[in-house]
């Protein structure tokens, strides 16, 4: 029996000045059954191949979401790929069911500290509140939302909080790779 | 006499340019203004010229350039369509026209067969004439113009067989039965001759001889084609000029079609108005003068029966109101092919030497005649239709709404390909014949030729264009393009490719908004690749190079002010390095600013 396949999309802009994301690509590089499709190395020029995105997410079980978190969304270039790579017809819709059931996990970073998110705070509100858009995206792709893995001001956070946020996120990539879907 | 030659091209040559612009700035156009040269360096003016007859006849050369010219024009494809035109108004014409004057002729009492052969001749109007106006006044795709040209080539066809029978209508009548049919094996056989080699033979040879990259040679080969085509056709009784235009049906899908066109246009023009200026000079005022009152009234009872019978067919066949005297008069005159046939009844006895002399000068007045009536029309009877003569802007062009690439080499094939596959049509112009032979195969639309010529921009559709590519390697040669399509087709946006900085200045200087150097792009993004192998990531790479290009065009602006004045240029241009180097120095340290905030 195949075992699951894990896609990692991993979107950041200027990944040499990354900390977190970087560490969390290259940790997920060794894995087996895990592809890292660094979508800002693939299509520096935002010209996205649909076909080829469409064949890659059609063959994993789960996708796994790894990107910072700018201005309350994803960077632009992931905005991009959702946009052109999540056709009517093929993820959603009436014949739309080319993603249903796969997982969808967001992994991604903030530059405030937690407590920025909070009614009060300089951002207003709970970061969960800003999470709609992601979790709306699965469900209408008739995804599996897991639950979201955070890591809030990541440029401030130190080394033993980084290692451990790295350890989360294999625990919980090997969790999934035992998890078939269907 | 030694220097006659010369001579006599001194004398044609300087009448010409005076006549001409003068006839044209008076409003009188310029086939009028040949005939009155004619008249006034004639044996009866200034008497500069003696062997009219010679001129006469070496200058119908120029009528054969003109048929062969417009054959080129149109393909066989559309010639078929116009057979009923043709053979349909064309009969209607000579047979209307030749019974009228034949019953006019025998009521005055001349006698039949003078009668029947002078009506038979003077039903041909002059093709020369009548096409040089309707091409200067833009008519050609009108009702009036497609009719007259229906019309003229059936007269082509219809003098053959009347050459032929004036000799058994005279007395010295003879010839062998079996001669008829002969002549039309040989005849079948020239034009089946001429079809085939048209596909095999004259195209290739074409190729060939463009391939050599020798222009003269291209030119000499086009008057040698048309020369001998117009020689063979002749030799077994065909008219040259009929001849002459079905080569050039034969060569109008050739890809040299518009290369010929540019090579033989100006011996067209020149020998056209030697043929006109031959009129002028033959019209013999000698026996004019021995019968003034005579001629007067043949050359009015003429026209009136011609332009009369013209006049009932173009409401027949349906040509608008407004153009209908138009029509009539501008079919009206007798044409060279008179000249021929009174010349044959002459020969043959049909006519007395008096009654051919009197009936050249009839034909000759009723062509100087022509220019007149046609401003009468614009004068007096076209203002009556002012409001309803507005013609639809050229319906007739085919190539509407395309791009135009001149120079389709490794440059200009990338633009051209992009442009296709995105459904942009197409119009293709370079010099190099291989590389049209090679596109050909791909079913590019091309034209060969000169692309800083701009008569074959004309041909090529410029005027409908939405935009002109410049991708020609040589820099003078785009420069000039760029001159020329400025001053010809001043709403045409021009695209140009820039082989260098001061050609890219050059190209601003002219007002070209898009410029791309050929190279710059290419290396950018040659460098992103070295960047990336150093172990960039491929966006940083991306906009590394991007900021750079940006950089690069902005420094770019702002020395163009300086660019003339080659000492500040230069101080200039080292500065814009030293900023540019100084701009990326700030930034290695601190890796690209703009992205320090991506939130790890």
């Amino acid at each position: 029996m195949k075992p699951p396949s894990i896609l990692i999309v991993y979107a950041h802009p200027a990944p040499h000045a990354s900390r977190v994301n970087r560490r969390l690509a290259q940790a997920a590089r060794a894995l087996p059954h895990t592809e890292v499709h660094e979508l800002y190395e693939r299509y520096p020029d935002f010209y996205i191949d649909v076909a080829a995105e469409q064949a890659r997410l059609a063959a994993a079980d789960h996708v796994v979401f790894v990107h910072p978190i700018q201005w309350y969304s994803a960077p632009a270039l992931l905005k991009e790929w959702v946009d052109v790579v999540l056709q009517p017809g093929w993820a959603y819709g009436k014949e739309g069911k080319a993603l249903a059931g796969k997982t969808y996990w967001l992994v991604t970073t903030t530059g405030s500290a937690q407590d920025a998110y909070s009614a009060g705070g300089p951002h207003g509100r709970p970061f969960d509140d800003y999470l709609p858009q992601f979790r709306q995206t699965a469900a209408l792709c008739g995804m599996r939302w897991e639950e979201p893995l955070v890591l809030h001001g990541a440029h401030l956070v130190d080394d033993a909080a980084l290692e451990a946020h790295v350890a989360a996120f294999l625990a919980r990539l090997e969790q999934l790779s035992t998890l078939k879907i269907g | 006499m030694e220097h006659g030659l010369l001579q006599n091209a001194l004398v044609y040559l300087a009448a010409a340019v005076v006549a001409v612009p003068v006839a044209k700035k008076l409003g009188l156009g310029a086939v009028l203004g040949y005939l009155m040269a004619g008249i006034a360096i004639g044996p009866w003016g200034l008497g500069l010229i003696g062997e009219v007859e010679d001129i006469l006849h070496f200058s119908e050369f120029g009528v054969v350039l003109l048929l062969f010219l417009i054959g080129l024009e149109l393909e066989p494809k559309r010639l078929w369509s116009m057979r009923r035109p043709i053979f349909g108004r064309g009969t209607a014409q000579v047979a209307g026209v030749a019974a009228a004057l034949t019953l006019a002729a025998l009521a005055l009492g001349v006698d039949w067969k003078t009668a029947l052969i002078a009506a038979l001749g003077l039903s041909l109007s002059s093709t020369a004439i009548a096409l040089s106006t309707l091409g200067e006044r833009n008519l050609m795709g009108t009702p009036t113009g497609s009719a007259s040209f229906a019309i003229l080539l059936f007269q082509d066809i219809a003098a053959i067989p009347m050459i032929a029978i004036v000799p058994l209508l005279g007395v010295a009548a003879a010839g062998s039965s079996g001669e008829g049919w002969i002549g039309a094996v040989k005849v079948a056989a020239v034009i089946g001759a001429l079809v085939l080699s048209g596909r095999f033979l004259i195209g290739p040879a074409l190729r060939a001889i463009a391939r050599s990259g020798l222009r003269e040679i291209f030119t000499a080969f086009s008057l040698l084609l048309v020369i001998a085509i117009a020689l063979l056709m002749q030799s077994v009784g065909l008219s040259m000029a009929l001849g002459a235009f079905m080569a050039g049906v034969l060569l109008a899908d050739s890809e040299y079609r518009h290369a010929l066109e540019t090579d033989l246009e100006p011996f067209k023009g020149l020998l056209l108005g030697l043929f006109f200026i031959a009129v002028g000079m033959s019209v013999d005022f000698g026996v004019f003068m021995a019968q003034p009152w005579l001629i007067l009234g043949l050359v009015a009872g003429f026209l009136s029966i011609k332009a009369g019978v013209l006049y009932l067919l173009a409401k027949a066949i349906g040509i608008p109101r407004s153009q209908q005297s138009l029509f009539a008069f501008l079919l009206s005159q007798g044409g060279e092919f008179a000249f021929v046939v009174f010349g044959a009844a002459q020969a043959a006895k049909v006519f007395s030497d008096q009654v051919a002399a009197i009936l050249i000068v009839v034909v000759a007045l009723s062509m100087v005649s022509t220019p007149l009536l046609l401003i009468v029309y614009d004068k007096v009877i076209a203002p009556g239709f002012r409001t309803n003569t507005r013609r639809k802007a050229d319906e007739i062009d085919a190539n509407e709404d395309h791009v135009i690439i001149a120079g389709f080499g490794r440059f200009g094939q990338i633009v051209g390909r992009l442009l296709a596959v995105n459904g942009v049509k197409l119009t293709v112009l370079d010099h190099d014949p291989d590389q049209i032979e090679f596109l050909r195969k791909f079913g590019t639309k091309v034209f060969y030729g000169d692309v800083t010529r701009i008569d074959l921009l004309h041909a090529a559709g410029a005027a409908h264009a939405r935009a002109l590519v410049v991708a020609v390697d040589d820099i003078d040669d785009s420069l000039k393009l760029v001159d020329a399509v400025r001053a010809a087709f001043p709403d045409l946006p021009l695209m140009a490719r820039a082989r260098n900085v001061s050609h890219y200045y050059d190209l601003m200087d002219r007002g070209v908004t898009v410029i791309e150097r050929e190279t710059f792009e290419s290396a950018l993004r040659l460098g992103r690749g070295v960047l990336q192998e150093l172990g960039f990531g491929a966006f940083r790479a991306r906009q590394a190079a991007q900021k750079f290009r940006l950089l690069n065009i902005q420094s770019l602006a702002k020395v163009y002010p300086f660019y003339k004045d080659k000492e500040q240029f230069v101080s200039l241009a080292v500065q814009a390095r030293d900023e540019l180097e100084a701009m990326f120095a700030l930034d290695a340290e601190a890796v690209d600013a703009e992205r320090k905030n991506s939130w790890d």
